[in-house]
């Protein structure tokens, strides 16, 4: 397993969502993770406020995991998932 | 205790049989039984029995068929849920009831009774459901449905969660899911995933660690439900309630008098208030004018605390319920 802060990991694919508005976010982080492998991992771009609110909680649901979250410069914010979840 | 409680349900009930034994063609009787008169002679609405809103295609069905035999064609939904079928001649009724039993099915009651409860889907598919509202809102209208109080009409209503879509702070006993969360510090990762979920502003971090201010949470479970490695977690669950609320002409918030009742709890505390209802009310009122006339602390102290429920907590730890009672009514 890798440490509890999830840190060097080297994502499998990226998506930058800043400025895209739920719950368009959420469905293109699911497009995403359908088109990837079991236990790839996605790198996901997110806004503060909503977008930060609204889709950790909707990928925790679909089933797959959220293994690390960073503040970046702008504010806004990086997640890395891990697909868990057909 | 108990027994003379539910010695005093049945005499409620049996009294309700003997009245529906003898409904035929008296418009008050009627009234009790869910046939309620239109603008238009000799025409009635009939009240069709939906608790939470739920009705099973064979149910959609006869009351297509009775509103396209006996109607115009047409149903209302009725803002409690209940599908309703206009323009019928009351000459109709006994065959309407017959035809409703031929699939177990029967009309809504009206006039001074438990009403059907109201409900919304609850745990069962809603994102944000905590507790069962469907499972509770059939049991009680199994139990309770039609019970005659004497007085007014008797609304009850199970939210599953804060958000409370089925407005229980305006029902004359109303009941929200709640989720108390906890910490298992171990576990956290300090993504603050949590912090962000809480739209209250209840939790700040704590260097690592997410810190909860009790007096903002409103146990809606959201820091559990985002929270990535089960780190936030639920203690418990229960039901939030609340008393005296009611719309109409002079609508008035209700008391928030107890709260993480478990499901019997919330039984037992329906029968007791029902009784008390009965028992304390004067003429057309309803609870909540009870209570605003005879004082909360005689509903808490002869209701509430008898049934040892949990006291609503406020920030200095005493009961917050007079702080929030019938607002609109002030
Ligand atoms: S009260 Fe909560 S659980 Fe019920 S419908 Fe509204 S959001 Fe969903
Ligand atoms: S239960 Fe709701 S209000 Fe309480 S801390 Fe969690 S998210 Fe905030
Ligand atoms: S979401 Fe969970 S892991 Fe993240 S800070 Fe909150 S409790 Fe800790």
């Amino acid at each position: 397993m890798e440490d509890k802060k999830g840190a060097g990991i080297v994502p499998d694919d990226k998506i930058d969502l800043r400025g895209v508005l739920c719950p368009i976010n959420f469905v293109q982080t699911k497009l995403k993770l359908e088109e990837m492998e079991m236990n790839q991992i996605l790198e996901v771009i997110l806004d503060d406020g909503d977008p930060m609110r609204n889709v950790p909680r909707s990928v925790k649901e679909e089933g797959h995991k959220i293994i690390k979250v960073e503040k970046l410069p702008d504010s806004s914010y990086k997640l890395l998932i891990r697909k868990e979840a057909e | 205790m108990a027994d003379e409680e539910s010695a005093t349900m049945e005499g409620l009930k049996s009294t309700l049989r003997k009245e529906s034994r003898k409904l035929h063609l008296d418009f008050n009787e009627l009234k009790s039984g869910g046939f309620i008169k239109q603008t238009q002679k000799n025409l009635f609405t009939v009240r069709l029995r939906c608790p939470g809103g739920k009705v099973t295609s064979e149910r959609m069905k006869k009351a297509a068929e009775i509103a396209e035999k006996y109607g115009n064609g047409e149903v209302h939904i009725s803002v409690r849920q209940s599908i309703e079928v206009p323009y019928v001649h009351y000459q109709h009724f006994d065959e309407i009831a017959a035809s409703l039993r031929e699939i177990d099915w029967s009309v809504a009651s009206c006039g001074p009774r438990v009403r059907v409860p109201t409900a919304c889907a609850g745990c069962t598919y809603n994102p944000n459901g905590i507790t069962d509202t469907q499972g509770m809102c059939a049991e009680v209208d199994k139990r309770y449905f039609g019970t005659p109080t004497g007085h007014h009409k008797f609304k009850v209503s199970f939210s599953g969660c804060p958000i409370d879509c089925f407005r229980t702070r305006e029902m004359d006993l109303g009941f929200q899911g709640v989720l108390e969360p906890m910490l298992i510090e171990e576990l956290c990762n300090g993504c603050e995933l949590c912090v962000k979920g809480c739209e209250e502003g209840a939790l700040i971090m704590d260097g690592d660690i997410p810190v909860r201010d009790w007096d903002k949470c409103i146990y809606c479970g959201d820091c559990v439900k985002v929270c990535p490695v089960d780190s936030m977690v639920s203690k418990r669950i229960g039901w939030l309630a609340r008393a005296g609320g009611k719309h109409g002409k002079h609508p008035y918030f209700s008391y928030e008098i107890a709260n993480f009742l478990t499901d019997e709890q919330v039984f037992s505390l329906i029968e007791k208030t029902v009784v008390w209802y009965r028992d304390n009310a004067v003429g057309r009122e309803r609870i909540g004018g009870a209570i605003e006339r005879l004082g909360l602390d005689k509903y808490m102290d002869e209701v509430v605390v008898p049934l040892g429920l949990e006291a609503v907590r406020d920030p200095k730890d005493r009961m917050k319920y007079y702080a929030k009672g019938n607002y609109y009514g002030r």
